[in-house]
Formats: structure tokens, C-alpha cells, sequence
């Protein structure tokens, strides 16, 4: 019997940055996960982790990681990747200090 | 201080200029990631979970004013006005981005400074008694001898490409405040018939399998310390397992042959080098020597000292932790406490970098060191500026006084930053120190250390931990290890677990449930938290950390 598969999305950081990324539908890398394309099928994820790690010049370690479908779009199910939307708990530096800087 | 002769001048200058171009070549796409990656960890930049982070090192934790404020004004101009001291006397910055790097580089030589190989499979930053050239307890300050090792090692041929990371560190005190047996090489200056010599202690380690170094030489005379080392290491080069990253360091190595065989390599080894060095490093030595010459020290009355002592309880209270004995009698070693309760261990901001350089320049004969308990320090100051020094610093926020208490904690920066980690490690420090802070119970405790980890690689040191506190990862929920007894210091042990980890919301409760148990079983208030463990075992501290399973075993 074979395991189910877990919903995915791409992430990698920005080569320039370091940021954190997600790869969208349309081939961009957004920094923001609710505009990743979420994958439910295993062989189209390892088509677009492929697609992922040719974009040397942009993107660096991407990789799969596990999602769920919220009501803005994809939201991580494990607290590394939640830490990765947000940034460090001890500043409010990373993406949330310029969530807010954007409202 | 050690100044760059124009060799090492030279050499970081071209290592910038190799670095710059590597870069634009990766941002041009020249490069790809797997080429670059070795180049950018050459030059101690990596890559973590939400930002590049550059590990500068601070060879042996020594810092000048200049020096200071130059790592200030780097993290101001190209990171967010803060840095890291970390557990091997380093700075970390922790938002660098890619096209910088090279420029931030280009500043710290211009200050004799780098971050060449504080990452790789190298021979990684010597670092040092903190308290180096000013502790009454010393036998000599082993910075010379830490400088000639980092010579040495920088860019050693042989050495590029070990099976893994090897770390040095050295103490010229019978107290070992340099953890020297958790390093693949300790180094403690030792005599034996009033010749100077070195105990040389190799596989040490933590992580995931954590090991006391074993003695492979009791006595090793002074002239023969670096063809010896570069003996071991290159034992080790060829010996080391590099079939698997968890089994490569020299701790392993050691620990797979056993002592008595690589003792013998060793010694067959350093037969053969040590016609070839010539006598060449032990003139070097003595040059290094002559820039590690103590300052000259002020002969001045200290009873402005004495007079703030007996007036002010709140500069008694910091004098009482936070001084150490110099071995001038007028003069005391300076701790000064990135600690504050609440706050990011290890952390400064750069306004506080320049107070710190201030008062080094005009009250402590210029010099800083870092601790590799994440705390600055002055090493040399008057008795009588004391009082000056500590107005400087609480008004900088720097004059919290714990050293060597519970709030004093060593924490890495675990999943809040490091791709490695795999649990919080700061919010948990920050939560204890806040909670013993409310409690006004530290001062009562008296000296007792808690190390953090946020994964089982262990750069928070929690192995010798009084209490070591490990973040896992389990079933997706951060989950907290506690491990009791641990030392780092001549007496080094590794802690033990107490049993099954707690849950984030629960970690504080159980650290309180520990420090109660000590409180109500130490014989005395003078019994440390480790003197009780040690007398009483696991036994009583376990009662109170697992009550409800204590009942259920009874019943």
C-alpha cells in the first residue's frame, strides 16, 4: 500500500537576499507562501522541484515542503516552515516586521 | 594586541578581492551554487533560514576599541544594527545579503579582521581563556601561543580538506575556562620542573555523541607544541572517516582506535616533523610574544572603589558577580553581561559595541574580549574607575548583574535562525531568565549554568550544562530534553537526561521544579547546584520533575 501524498509547495531562499520564496503557478517566486502553487500530485511536485533547481541564478536549496489549503492559500503544517513565513521570535525583524511596514 | 605584518595584510586583502569577484560570478550565473557554496563557506558565509548569516572570527575572543567599533559600524551600515557573540568567541551578523558580503569583508581588514575559516572542514578560530593575560590564577596568557596556532592554520595546505571541523582552544590556567576537553585539541599550560610545557588533550567534543578529550600527553615541552599538533592533525587527515559525517570527527577517531594507538601515530609522526620545523615557529613565537606584552598598569589609591562598595547596594551587587580577581591587586577583570533578563543572549546592539569600546579605550587599557559564554569583557580596569565603568554601563543596559547565575544562560540561536536547528533555543532562555528575574530567587541560587541547544549538534553547549536543555523536534511539536550535572570546566562531565523532554509551555516550570528541589536539599547556602548533583544524584531532582510518574510507580 502505498503512503499517501502530503500536499506541497516549492521554497527555496532568494540567491540575492536570502529570503524566503515560494514558487507560484506562473513560474514566479513570490515571498509571500499564499501565492505558491499548491501540489497534490507527487509526479507534477517533482516536475516543478525540478523547474525550481534550474533557477540557479534566482533561488537557491529549493525544496518540497509540506502544505495545507487555507483560506488565503497554501499555509505551512510544520512550525519550521510557519517560523519561515513569519521570521525570528526574539525581533520583529524577517517578513513580519515588513508585513507591517506594507499595511 | 597582534598587528598584521604585511603578510597577513596581504593575504586577507587578495582572500577579499578572490571573494568579490566569486560573488559576481554567482549573481551572473557564472557560478552555481554548488561551486559557490564551498567558496562563500571558505569566507564563513552561510546561508540559514531566513537570511545569509557571516561568521567574523575574533581569533582567542580579543578585541580592541577599533576592532569594536568597526564590527558596530558593520552592523549598522549592512545588517540590522545588532550582531551575535557566539560560544567560540565569533560574531555572527544575521541578515547580510549576497552583493554586500565582500564590502563587509572589505571592512573588517580594514581593521585586521576576517572570516576565514570560520566555517568547513578546517581548523576553525583558536579560541582562549577569556580571562587571558589578567587571571591571578594563570600560568602564562596563551594568546601567543593561540596567534602561532592560527598562523599556522590559516590556510594551511595540508589542512584544507579534513574529514570534518576541528576546533583548538587553550588556557593558561589550572581553572579551565576555556572548555578545553570538549575540543578536538585542548592545550593547558602546565610546569614540571619550572619548565613550561602543555597537557594536550585530544577528542573532545558534543554533539550528537559527546565525549571528554582523553590526555595524549601529560608533559609536552613548550618548543615542541606546534610540530606535535600538526602531528595529531594530520594523524587524524588521514586516519578520520569521511564514509560518514557523523562519524568523522577526530572524537570518533579517537574513540575507534583507542588512545594508545593514536597515541603512537602521533608520536611516529611527530618524529618525522620536528627536524623539519627548525626552530622558525619558536622565533616567530617570540615576536608574537612581544605584541601580547601586559599594558602598563597604573599604581593609583582604589578607595573610590571601596567607598562605592560599601554605599551602593546596587554596585555591590554587580562588583560581587560580575568582577573576577586580576592578578594586580588594584585591578579587577570586567564581566560584562549580554544577559539582561528577556533579552537575546550573546546579543549587542552597535550603540552598545561603542560603549564597550569606549570604556575599553579609556578605562581598560584597550582591550575586550569576547567569552565563549556569550558575555564581553573588560580584562583590565582600575579598581577605582569601577564605579565610572558601571554608570557607563547601566545607562547602555549592559550592567545586568549575573554572571555565572541561572539568567547567565549560554543559548545558540537555534530554528530562530539556523537551518540546522530543530527547536527555539532563545525563548526558552529568554522565558527562564525572565521568570528567575520576577522570582528574585538567582541571587539566592548562587552559580548555576544552563546551556541551551537547539538541535543535538549542541553549539549551545548543553552537554556541560549544570543544566542542559536540548531542543528536538517531536512529531512536529518543539519539545525540550533536560540533562543535569554537566561541567565544562578541568572537572568536565557530560550531563545525564532525567528522563522523557517537555513540551515549550512546560520547560519553565520543570527548570523550576529543578532549582526548588536543589533550594530545599543543599546542605548549605554555600553548596552549588553541581556540588548537590553531585552528592545527592539524579534521585531527588527527578522526584520533582516527574512527580505525577513517581506516584504511578508506587501505586
Amino acid at each position: 500500500m502505498s503512503r499517501r501524498f502530503t500536499p506541497k509547495v516549492v521554497t527555496a531562499n532568494a540567491l540575492l537576499e536570502g529570503d524566503n520564496v515560494w514558487l507560484t503557478e506562473d513560474d514566479r517566486w513570490s515571498r509571500d507562501m499564499a501565492e505558491a502553487e499548491f501540489i497534490e500530485d507527487e509526479a507534477h511536485g517533482q516536475i516543478r522541484l525540478l523547474f525550481a533547481q534550474s533557477q540557479a541564478s534566482v533561488v537557491v536549496g529549493a525544496y518540497l515542503a509540506d502544505a495545507k489549503m487555507g483560506q488565503c492559500g497554501p499555509e505551512p503544517t510544520h512550525f519550521r516552515e510557519t517560523f519561515r513565513t513569519r521570521g525570528p521570535s526574539n525581533y520583529h525583524h524577517g517578513k513580519q516586521a515588513e508585513e507591517s511596514t506594507h499595511v | 594586541m597582534y598587528k598584521y605584518n604585511e603578510f597577513d595584510e596581504a593575504f586577507v586583502r587578495e582572500r577579499v578581492a578572490q571573494f568579490r569577484q566569486q560573488v559576481e560570478r554567482r549573481i551572473d550565473g557564472s557560478l552555481t551554487e554548488d561551486e559557490f557554496k564551498p567558496l562563500r563557506l571558505m569566507n564563513g558565509l552561510y546561508l540559514q533560514l531566513h537570511a545569509y548569516m557571516l561568521r567574523v572570527a575574533i581569533p582567542y575572543g580579543t578585541l580592541d576599541s577599533r576592532k569594536m567599533r568597526q564590527l558596530a559600524m558593520i552592523a549598522e551600515r549592512w545588517d540590522k544594527g545588532y550582531g551575535h557573540f557566539t560560544t567560540r568567541q565569533n560574531i555572527q551578523y544575521n541578515w547580510p545579503k549576497l552583493p554586500d558580503v565582500p564590502d563587509m569583508l572589505e571592512a573588517l581588514a580594514d581593521v585586521e579582521m576576517h572570516a576565514i575559516q570560520t566555517s568547513g572542514n578546517t581548523i576553525r578560530n583558536v579560541t582562549a581563556d577569556h580571562f587571558a593575560g589578567a587571571a591571578a590564577d594563570e600560568i602564562a596568557d596563551p594568546r601567543p601561543v593561540a596567534e602561532l596556532l592560527r598562523q599556522w592554520s590559516t590556510d594551511h595546505p595540508e589542512f584544507q580538506f579534513l574529514p570534518r571541523k576541528f576546533k583548538i582552544a587553550v588556557t593558561g590556567s589550572p581553572n579551565d575556562r576555556a572548555v578545553t576537553k570538549s575540543h578536538d585539541i585542548g592545550i593547558r599550560m602546565v610546569e614540571k620542573d619550572r619548565q613550561p610545557g602543555y597537557e594536550i588533550i585530544v577528542g573532545g567534543g558534543l554533539g550528537r555523541t559527546p565525549l571528554i578529550g582523553k590526555v595524549i600527553r601529560d608533559f609536552l615541552p613548550a618548543q615542541d607544541l606546534l610540530p606535535y599538533v600538526e602531528a595529531i592533525v594530520s594523524v587524524y587527515n588521514l586516519l578520520g572517516r569521511r564514509d560518514n559525517k557523523y562519524k568523522a570527527r577526530v572524537k570518533i577517531t579517537v574513540h575507534e582506535h583507542g588512545i594508545d594507538t593514536i597515541r603512537d601515530l602521533v608520536e611516529e609522526r611527530f618524529a618525522q616533523l620536528r627536524p623539519e620545523f627548525g626552530g622558525g615557529d619558536q622565533e616567530l613565537l617570540a615576536e608574537i610574544e612581544a605584541a601580547f606584552a601586559p599594558p602598563a598598569f597604573r599604581d593609583a589609591a582604589t578607595d573610590t572603589y571601596e567607598a562605592a562598595y560599601d554605599s551602593d547596594p546596587v554596585f555591590r551587587s554587580w562588583a560581587d558577580t560580575n568582577l573576577t580577581a586580576h592578578r594586580n591587586a588594584q585591578y579587577a577583570i570586567v564581566s560584562i553581561s549580554l544577559k539582561a533578563h528577556g533579552k537575546t543572549p550573546g546579543d549587542a546592539t552597535a550603540e552598545q559595541m561603542r560603549v564597550m569600546a569606549d570604556l575599553a579605550e579609556r578605562y581598560g587599557h584597550d582591550e575586550l574580549r569576547i567569552s565563549h559564554e556569550q558575555n564581553v569583557i573588560l580584562p583590565h580596569v582600575h579598581k577605582s574607575d569601577l564605579p565610572a565603568v558601571h554608570a557607563a554601563l547601566k545607562d547602555a543596559g549592559l550592567a545586568t548583574a549575573n554572571i555565572g547565575l541561572i539568567s547567565d544562560i549560554i543559548a545558540c540561536p537555534g530554528m530562530d535562525y539556523c537551518a540546522l536547528a530543530t527547536a527555539r533555543s532563545i525563548p526558552i532562555a529568554q522565558e527562564i531568565a525572565t521568570r528567575f528575574d520576577e522570582l528574585k530567587l538567582e541571587h539566592d541560587i548562587g552559580q548555576l549554568k544552563i546551556k541551551i541547544s537547539g538541535c543535538i549538534n549542541a553549539c549551545g553547549h548543553h552537554h556541560v550544562g549544570h543544566i542542559g536543555i536540548l531542543g528536538l523536534d517531536r512529531a512536529g511539536v518543539e519539545n525540550y530534553q533536560i540533562t543535569l550535572g554537566g561541567d565544562g570546566t578541568e572537572n568536565a562531565a557530560i550531563g545525564t537526561r532525567t528522563g522523557p523532554g517537555f513540551p515549550a509551555d512546560e520547560i519553565v516550570p520543570a527548570i523550576e521544579r529543578i532549582v526548588y528541589a536543589y533550594l530545599e536539599h543543599r546542605e548549605s547556602e554555600e553548596e552549588t547546584f553541581l556540588q548537590t548533583y553531585r552528592r545527592l544524584g539524579m534521585a531527588p531532582f527527578k522526584a520533582a520533575l516527574y512527580p505525577a510518574e513517581e506516584r504511578a510507580d508506587a501505586a
